[in-house]
């Protein structure tokens, strides 16, 4: 019941993005990934979205191993928040999210995929949105219709439908009617099968009421619902206030992986990121902030100017030498 | 969520008229109205020509010859519809409506409102192997010739268009991925080399080729008889398979990452369309030569009207598509009468401007 990718390595023309990387997600916990860029983060939510083949190691899901999977069954047990999604065509937004009830087309009665298009959409916030064209969206907007769609895509066809009513259809088996069958029980996914949420540094492009709207939405996921998520995030506090485990990726390597108290040290956080980063205390909350430290980054600043303009006199002398 | 919410998700985008109480998705009534406009569009052309029938007439021998009624109409009249009329625009329907769904399919395919079996050079490599048939055939195939006859030209046709496709997949690939803008791209390049073999080839005819090479060039209905028959039903299979395409395709619009995300079998769904695209295309130009622009005017026109859900606009175009090119073959057949224009001239005389006035419109319109 896990999303688990165990030794994989990943290369692209003999120049190595992923090393051995071992990581595991549970249902019901939030992992987030940090780490510079180009370290191979999202190349590393591809390998576990099945996107990319690693070309060692494997990555599991759910006991079954993704790459032998049918891309439909993969889809009914995962969603992935892409980082830009673009798309010329103009559809209205609501049906944007309604593709993300694709992989359940064959099973799902069309009412309860309104239903769940209606609570995503207003759970991200884009309810006002339903009927503009996809493509006049700005690119906020944009990452909420997404997030949006993965939600319908990641609620399945849930013993419970949705958050507002959370126990109201519990226990109900769901049946439908079409020309050739007559009432046929839907399976229910839910509570058979781990289920996982993707996200590809979800808050880029989001302010900041958002950003903390979505990330307590992936929180909520994860804890009401048992669903494992992974994100890729760049803010130090946003990992800290938001994750339960977190993993550090460096040059295409884990460098760090822990729970996020044990992991999220100003020492090993500078170290990784080759910039000074400490923590300073909160006087409205428990824990202290990470901040990176802008006099001491300065400082560094400016002795790399200096020692880029002594570089520069010295060629300067050497050519008039 | 605000009372102004259309609950059904028939959502109205640009353009497009409130259809209240249906399915999301596909969309029966634009479906309907344009089967309705073909029909009559059908009993129009039928009635015109050399010699003009009106449509009781019409109506009561088509009755007739399903069975309905136990008499038909008279003798001259009968004649003119069976041999002359119906079977050249059952052809103009069944042409129309596959290079219709085929250009709605590589819209869908290369997430690009330009792409059309036209441009990406499918259909001109159609064309220049059945060109290099009626030329080379004779020579090629020696005193076979008579019995390959009438199905060598519409065999070449086809498989210039398959080869064009296997070689735009083949150069667009790169590492099991296809991209989409290189493909475009690779087809443009493939286009202009089968135009140049076109005229080459045609430069290399005699005089009696010749004549029939125009047909491939500019494109007519009229059809060569029963030879016209594998071609008409390999048409029919394709586009068939090509409407159940619908939802795959309306995830292909988001990207080919996020198609595989919901499910979809990203390369082979890739392989599958392109083939049969390939086919039909090559089927219709075997049959008609080359009639440009239907696959890009008729998808573009559903799309102003029912929105872009391709569960709606793959059907619509086929039928929009039939539409057009029934009233381009009716144009082509009276406007200089007793003479006849080749239908790929009536298509750009008139559906370049079209086309035009369309895009113009909708500029404007986003600018507002």
């Amino acid at each position: 019941m896990t999303l688990l990718a165990q030794n994989v390595s990943f290369a692209v023309q003999g120049r190595p993005l992923l090393r051995d990387v071992s990581v595991s997600i549970q249902p019901g916990e939030v992992l987030a990934v940090m780490g510079p860029n180009g370290a191979g983060k999202s190349t590393l939510l591809k390998v576990l979205a099945g996107e990319l083949a690693p070309s060692r190691g494997c990555v599991m899901q759910n006991g079954r191993i993704i790459a032998d999977m049918a891309a439909m069954d993969l889809a009914q047990e995962r969603a992935v928040m892409p980082q830009a999604a673009s798309m010329m065509f103009p559809f209205a937004v609501r049906d944007v999210v309604m593709l993300g009830r694709a992989p359940f087309r064959k099973i799902s009665p069309h009412g309860l995929d309104l239903r769940l298009v209606d609570q995503a959409m207003e759970q991200a916030d884009i309810s006002h949105l339903a009927d503009h064209p996809y493509p006049a969206l700005s690119g906020g907007e944009k990452q909420r219709v997404h997030l949006a769609r993965a939600l319908v895509q990641l609620w399945a066809v849930p013993d419970n439908p949705g958050p507002e009513e959370p126990s109201r259809h519990s226990g109900i088996i769901y049946r439908y009617r079409n020309k050739w069958t007559k009432d046929r029980e839907i399976p229910s996914i839910h509570g058979s099968q781990g289920r996982f949420l993707l996200l590809d540094e979800p808050t880029a492009g989001l302010d900041i009421a958002h950003q903390h709207a979505l990330l307590q939405l992936a929180r909520q996921e994860a804890l009401q619902r048992h669903v494992g998520v992974l994100m890729i995030l760049h803010d130090f506090n946003q990992v800290t206030g938001y994750a339960d485990r977190v993993v550090l990726l460096r040059r295409g390597a884990v460098f760090a992986s822990g729970p996020v108290a044990d992991v999220m040290q100003p020492a090993l956080l500078s170290e990784l990121f080759e910039s000074p980063i400490r923590a300073v205390p909160d006087p409205g909350g428990a824990s202290p902030i990470l901040v990176g430290d802008i006099a001491v980054q300065t400082q560094q600043a400016a002795e790399a100017d200096g020692r880029e303009g002594d570089a520069a006199l010295s060629r300067k002398s050497f050519r008039a030498g | 969520m605000t009372g102004t919410v259309n609950r059904r998700g028939q959502g109205r985008r640009f353009g497009s008229f409130v259809l209240p109480g249906h399915h999301a998705g596909f969309s029966v009534l634009p479906v309907l109205i344009l089967a309705g406009i073909l029909a009559v569009v059908v009993l129009v052309s039928l009635g015109i020509g050399g010699a003009s029938i009106d449509s009781v007439k019409i109506i009561s021998h088509l009755a007739h010859k399903t069975g309905l009624v136990g008499t038909g109409t008279d003798d001259f009249t009968a004649r003119i519809l069976d041999s002359l009329r119906l079977p050249r625009i059952m052809r103009a329907v069944v042409i129309g409506g596959v290079l219709g769904v085929a250009g709605a399919v590589m819209q869908s395919l290369f997430r690009n409102p330009i792409a059309d079996p036209g441009i990406i050079g499918v259909s001109a490599s159609a064309a220049c192997g059945a060109v290099a048939m009626i030329v080379f055939g004779p020579e090629i195939w020696g005193r076979f010739y008579p019995m390959v006859g009438p199905y060598g030209v519409p065999m070449a046709a086809f498989a210039g268009a398959v080869l064009a496709t296997m070689m735009i997949r083949a150069l667009s690939r790169q590492e099991g991925y296809t991209d989409a803008a290189l493909m475009l791209l690779i087809g443009v390049a493939i286009n202009a080399i089968a135009i140049a073999g076109v005229g080459i080839f045609t430069y290399l005819a005699n005089d009696m080729q010749l004549r029939s090479l125009t047909f491939w060039q500019m494109g007519s209905v009229s059809g060569s008889g029963q030879a016209d028959w594998p071609a008409l039903l390999v048409m029919l299979a394709g586009a068939g398979y090509l409407l159940t395409l619908g939802t795959p395709l309306n995830l292909f619009l988001l990207g080919e990452a996020e198609a595989r995300h919901l499910g979809v079998e990203v390369e082979s769904l890739k392989q599958r369309a392109t083939i049969i695209t390939a086919l039909v295309v090559g089927a219709a130009v075997a049959v008609s030569g080359i009639i440009a622009f239907v696959g890009l005017l008729a998808p573009h026109l559903v799309r102003l009207v029912c929105g872009p859900d391709n569960r709606t606009v793959l059907p619509a175009s086929a039928l929009c598509g039939a539409i057009l090119l029934v009233l381009a073959d009716a144009v082509a057949r009276v406007i200089v009468l007793p003479a006849e224009l080749p239908i790929g001239l009536v298509m750009g005389i008139f559906g370049g401007p079209f086309f035009l006035f369309l895009l113009l419109r909708e500029k404007k319109r986003r600018r507002i």
